[in-house]
């Protein structure tokens, strides 16, 4: 395979992460304080105002499935008494610490200082850090957000999580990292917050075009990259998103469709679908050649929305900083119970005008996973579209079956194509 | 509903008429197979407005729900016994059994008789169930019930005191009935009663495991959680009084804990398997509910915060609860393997149990490090094949003869 | 004239049809899918086109007063003759592969003697031949490997005794020589093997001889071909003549079965559930997860386990009282959960039984998936032959949807590729 086209954005966004992972192996050079947290619940903000840098245990698991390392690392955990049933995110993550801890930039990972542990969305969290606990031997704070069972956020849940930040996660990240917790920093990097994700809305949101100018799942997880991990509260990420606007804008001006790795823009739009549930990222660019050879693309995903649901409506608010954070934490889609899920599916067919929704269902992950039949059946219900199932796991390479996913993607378009015309001649 | 706090069950009881253990271990066994659940449908007829309030692993506070005036009704499953259909149409495979074999339960209309149904926090997979039964029972009222993560009585308890009402609240609402302060603390009493019980049920077979075979206990809890409180109460102490009375040979097995099944449960085939490998097990997180709570429940003051202190301060470590002190974990299992006298410990996990087998690693190594053997396997409810787990459980159990 | 084909390729077997354009179907082929999927393709296609002939003979003889009433018999006659002809093309082919194979250090000064053997052995079979394909004989199977090998092991075996030679030496010829011999892609010229085999034939040759030449003069034209299947993305078919499986089975269910709502087909790999609407188009489907336990393979590792040919489970499934019960359909472990049962003492037929009904439930359980069973349900794939998988599927279908109309056809199998012809037709004809 050729290398990938990328666009200056994708490149921009490299260079950003590439300084974020120099900042995490030079922290025994320059003495800033590391810590790891997760995607969902991620808080950079807070990170940022005691200097501390932010490490994503998933973002280093989706590195190194990409770059094909991820598959030796699990078959380590697994010899090291870990079961073939659970999450390879963790895995990974753990097989990685057994070979040598490296990081994508090819220097050693240095022990965390402080383990936070945002507890949002994914049962898999506490236990992925009571394993580095065990390991690490560094403080762990839990912040625990409760889920939203009966579909919405209470007083109770939100007080909770204020609490916890004021009684457990602040005090910790003090005295880890000696600095004073300042609240007017941390209403400042909100301040930014709140503009990079009106940006990351408008591009989602221009799914909704015809042709599509983006593709909101494998494109989608370029765009997220900046708010879900080390940016969201910086300058840098605002101009990121500038300049991702300009692209898209760009495109939409010419009528044309996202770039593809190949290098193409991606105009013939047969297929518009919504895709519930992550990608797999061992085989990423030949999973997405399958959707753009066949002339799918995905308008919008559940994905995308794993590290806030920007697109609802929910905004960082400097003038309630603690609170705000405790409410971005409950909304992350998968904090979210199966019937809100479903209504936030249904919409997305019908408002991005899809051809149906795709569920991509990961082996890992059973808080996205667990339910998602029911998701498709009540979807289908709800929007009278076709709903289709594949199965893959995110970077357990022993879990994508080209030939099986292809089949049924295949089977998948062309009974849409076969409904498509039988309407017509019915019209 | 009139709730008979003394229940001294045995004075009634002359002993010329006290049911041997065969009989009471035969009417459980009767009602932990009847997937049709007769005798819940049978206690609710009895009276108009009797509302059937279900369950699932691992702990919910079911004094509450009998305060309410409902029956406690413990789902843990289908069993090896029901055939699933409907059930795995819902999951992929690499999802464990319970949930199929629950939602085949409710499609069947095997539960067409309860009228709530709490999720407790288990994982994800119980979690997004919750919402299922929302939308394929929208009569029924369910509730996810998130214990607290935190464990600080002025932050994790003051979050659980609100979780508490608003389920107190929503019985209430189910059974158009305020639950008042008292009527809570009456089933406080009962419940520690239950557990005091279920403790000396517990210590007695670590005493004596030949006169109590776990087959035998484990029916005993899981009926206990299909009935009334008051009732199992009773049934205990006829069994604890039958057990003490009846000679029964003692076998040279070797004496092993259980960790790890503490959701989907294993078929009672497994349970009776592994003692015919040799293994007498003393201790066990089969079905938690009822230990789940070590100490008695305060009945003093507000009922809602004893409850809370109960939890926060009182109750199992087990794999769905946070261990916020990095050197405590384990600390539980190893400390009930030296009390109850236990050679081994087995790690018996369902398949796909994510809760069990990302614990495994850390429990397993701190079982190493207190010098305690251990061995793992995986399960399935509906597990039909006993001769890998016999093997295992036997060879085991050699060698701890041969090197203690 | 023109004929639309459509040809399946499964994972076990490659199926063909062809239809005229006004969607008879004119013949039907089958073959063992080799690993050569090319040729699979090419053999059933061939095989498809041979029925074709016989349909046009049956219709040319219709009109021939003198044998009516005989025409069937006269038809088996000129097939068993033209089956001769074509085994011994390929004997031929095989003799001659297997004798260019003779070399390498294994053989080395024994090469005339091998030789020998293999021309005596090729010799006696071609002898033999006329036997297997006698009136009435009966042949396990039509595949050529199958008709080839089982007689090569006994006659060759003799041979080498005779001769003091090892019979593994030329053993190992002959596997290497067979899989040659059946990836390559069988030879044309099926007009001239009819003559030779009408010249061979002895049933009423006067009366029969102008109608079927006038019949063999009629040119097969190839209009437009659909393939489908598991294996269709290796068809070197240009993509608007490939059709996913999922289409073809309920267009071809459709095809047999107009009323048809519901298919289930349990093939070698996966099993599905699909919904049509009145005209045959797919409303919705679903298919086994990435996991296949339970579906047609499970069966074959059974009978493979029980030293028994896959078509014997059924009826000694049907032969059992009490059937025991099964909870895994893991193919992996299906060995082993066999070894267990038997070591607990339960009969075959007990445990086949249960294993019949676990299959069974696990595609109740797809069904379910795919949104129940409507009025009719069409059953297809190699299980629905299963007369055991049959009776536990009609029971559950009873106890879940109430009274639903079954469909099963004998010629099922062809399903995938009925709805390709039936594709082939549309896309020219409309």
């Amino acid at each position: 395979m050729s290398d990938a086209v990328k666009e200056p954005s994708m490149l921009l966004q490299k260079e950003m992460i590439a300084k974020n992972y120099e900042a995490i192996t030079s922290k025994n050079e320059t003495g800033r304080k590391v810590a790891s947290t997760f995607v969902p619940g991620n808080l950079n903000e807070l990170l940022m105002c005691f200097g501390i840098v932010n490490n994503l245990p998933e973002i280093n698991a989706i590195q190194n499935g990409m770059r094909k390392l991820s598959g030796s690392y699990i078959m380590e955990a697994e010899k090291g008494g870990h079961s073939e049933d659970v999450c390879t995110y963790v895995k990974a993550d753990i097989g990685m610490m057994g070979k040598g801890n490296i990081a994508p930039n090819g220097k050693p990972f240095p022990e965390p200082d402080v383990l936070l542990l945002s507890y949002t969305g994914c049962y898999t969290f506490m236990k992925w850090f009571e394993l580095l606990r065990e390991q690490y031997k560094c403080p762990t704070l839990m912040l625990h957000v409760p889920y939203e069972g009966d579909g919405h956020a209470t007083k109770n849940m939100r007080d909770y999580i204020v609490r916890q930040l004021r009684e457990v996660v602040i005090p910790g990240l003090e005295q880890v990292s000696g600095v004073k917790f300042d609240i007017d920093r941390l209403r400042e990097a909100l301040r930014l917050s709140a503009q990079a994700e009106e940006h990351l809305v408008w591009t989602l949101e221009q799914g909704k075009r015809k042709p599509s100018p983006i593709d909101a799942y494998f494109g989608g997880v370029y765009y997220i990259g900046p708010i879900f991990t080390a940016f969201r509260g910086t300058p840098e990420a605002i101009a990121y998103y500038e300049a991702l606007r300009k692209e898209v804008q760009a495109r939409i001006d010419a009528g044309q469709g996202p770039v593809t790795p190949d290098g193409g823009s991606f105009d013939d739009q047969k297929y518009r679908l919504v895709v519930e549930g992550p990608p797999n990222w061992t085989n990423f660019r030949e999973f997405w050649k399958m959707f753009y050879d066949e002339g799918a693309v995905v308008v919008a995903s559940s994905y995308t929305k794993v590290g806030g649901m920007y697109d609802l409506g929910f905004r960082h608010d400097p003038d309630h900083p603690l609170e705000s954070l405790a409410d971005y934490c409950l909304g992350c889609y998968t904090n979210r119970n199966l019937p809100t899920r479903i209504d936030i599916l249904a919409k997305y067919v019908e408002e991005y005008e899809a051809d149906g929704l795709l569920i991509n269902s990961i082996k890992s992950c059973n808080s996205f996973s667990a339910g998602q039949l029911m998701i498709m059946k009540e979807v289908e219900r709800k929007t009278g579209k076709p709903g289709a199932f594949i199965e893959t796991d995110l970077v357990d390479p022993r879990y994508f079956s080209a030939a099986n996913v292809k089949n049924r993607l295949e089977s998948y378009f062309q009974m849409i194509e076969q409904k498509r015309r039988g309407a017509a001649k019915a019209a | 509903m009139t709730i008979d706090t003394t229940s001294k069950p045995t004075e009634s009881m002359p002993t010329e008429t006290m049911p041997a253990t065969a009989e009471i271990v035969e009417r459980c066994r009767s009602l932990y197979e009847d997937l049709d659940f007769s005798a819940a449908r049978a206690w609710k007829a009895a009276v108009p407005g009797r509302k059937v309030v279900g369950f699932m692993p691992v702990y919910a506070p079911l004094e509450l729900i009998h305060a309410a005036g409902c029956l406690p009704l413990g789902l843990f499953g289908g069993g090896d016994q029901m055939e699933v259909i409907h059930g795995d149409a819902y999951y992929q495979s690499y999802i464990c059994r319970i949930p199929r074999s629950t939602v085949e339960l409710g499609v069947t209309k095997r539960l067409d008789f309860v009228d709530g149904m709490i999720f407790p926090f288990v994982c994800d997979v119980i979690r997004n169930l919750s919402g299922m039964w929302k939308l394929m029972f929208p009569h029924v009222w369910s509730k996810f019930f998130d214990t607290p993560q935190n464990f600080d009585p002025e932050v994790g308890g003051r979050y659980y005191v609100e979780e508490l009402k608003e389920l107190r609240d929503g019985l209430g609402t189910l059974t158009g009935r305020k639950i008042s302060d008292d009527d809570l603390k009456r089933s406080i009493a009962l419940y520690n009663e239950n557990r005091r019980l279920v403790r000396e049920v517990y210590a007695f077979r670590a005493r004596a495991p030949w006169k109590a075979p776990t087959s035998e206990i484990y029916l005993l809890m899981r009926a206990g959680l299909m009935m009334e409180v008051e009732e199992h109460n009773r049934l205990l102490v006829a069994y604890l009084a039958a057990a003490e009375a009846e000679d029964r040979p003692k076998r040279d097995n070797v004496r092993v804990a259980v960790y790890g099944s503490f959701c989907e449960q294993p078929p009672l085939n497994l349970i009776k398997s592994l003692e015919m490998a040799g293994c007498y097990v003393v201790e066990d997180d089969y079905a938690l509910v009822n230990r789940f709570i070590t100490e008695d429940v305060s009945t003093d003051g507000d009922p809602l915060e004893a409850l809370a202190t109960a939890y926060l301060k009182h109750s199992v470590e087990t794999s769905c609860k946070y261990v916020p002190n990095e050197e405590d974990k384990g600390k539980y299992h190893v400390a009930q393997v030296r009390k109850a006298r236990a050679e081994g410990v087995i790690y018996a996990t369902p398949s796909f149990c994510d809760p069990a087998l990302l614990d495994r690693p850390m429990i397993c190594r701190r079982l190493g490090e207190a010098g305690i053997p251990h061995i793992a396997f995986k399960y399935a409810e509906n597990s039909g094949q006993m001769q890998p787990i016999r093997e295992q459980a036997g060879t085991f159990a050699d060698s701890i003869k041969l090197w203690s | 004239m023109r004929c639309f084909i459509g040809i399946d390729l499964g994972s076990t077997t490659t199926k063909a049809v062809v239809m005229d354009e006004n969607l008879h179907v004119l013949g039907r082929g089958i073959t063992n899918s080799r690993s050569n999927y090319d040729t699979a393709a090419a053999v059933s296609k061939q095989e498809a086109l041979v029925d074709t002939r016989l349909t046009l003979f049956r219709r040319a003889l219709a009109g021939v007063p003198e044998v009516s009433g005989r025409v069937g018999e006269i038809l088996a006659d000129l097939e068993r003759n033209f089956r001769r002809v074509q085994f011994l093309e390929q004997l031929d082919d095989l003799e001659r592969t297997c004798i260019v194979n003779v070399q390498g250090p294994r053989f080395a000064g024994r090469e005339t003697a091998v030789i020998d053997v293999l021309e005596e052995t090729f010799r006696r079979l071609r002898e033999h031949s006329a036997a297997l394909f006698a009136p009435g004989a009966r042949r396990k199977s039509d595949f050529f490997r199958d008709l080839a090998g089982s007689d090569f092991m006994q006659i060759g075996e003799a041979v080498c005794r005779d001769a003091g030679i090892g019979f593994d030496l030329i053993l190992n010829v002959y596997d290497k020589s067979i899989i040659t011999v059946e990836n390559r892609p069988p030879a044309g010229d099926m007009e001239g093997k009819f003559l030779r085999a009408l010249e061979q034939a002895k049933l009423d040759a006067g009366l029969v001889e102008k109608p079927v030449r006038d019949a063999l003069a009629i040119p097969l034209e190839e209009t437009y071909v659909v393939g489908t299947g598991y294996g269709r993305v290796r068809l070197p078919f240009p993509k608007e003549h490939i059709r996913s499986e999922i289409l073809c089975h309920g267009l071809g269910a459709h095809m047999m079965y107009p009323g048809t709502r519901t298919v289930l087909d349990i093939g070698g790999q996966d099993t599905k559930g699909i919904q049509v609407d009145p005209s045959g188009i797919v409303e919705n489907f679903q298919m086994n997860d990435r996991c296949a336990a339970g579906c047609g393979r499970y069966l074959g590792y059974i009978a493979d386990e029980m030293n028994m040919g896959l078509h014997e489970l059924g009826p000694l499934a049907m032969a059992s009282t009490k059937q025991v019960r099964i909870n895994s359909t893991c193919t992996v472990f299906a060995g082993a959960e066999l070894r267990d049962r038997l070591a607990l003492g339960e009969k075959r037929e007990d445990i086949l039984a249960g294993l019949h009904r676990a299959i069974i439930l696990r595609a109740m359980s797809i069904l379910s998936r795919a949104g129940g069973v409507k009025d009719q349900f069409t059953f297809t794939g190699g299980v629905a032959k299963n007369e055991a998988a049959v009776r536990e599927l009609r029971k559950l279908i009873k106890e879940n949807y109430g009274d639903v109309q079954i469909n099963i056809d004998p010629d099922s199998i062809y399903t995938g590729a009925l709805g390709g012809a039936t594709f082939a037709v549309r896309a020219v004809v409309n």
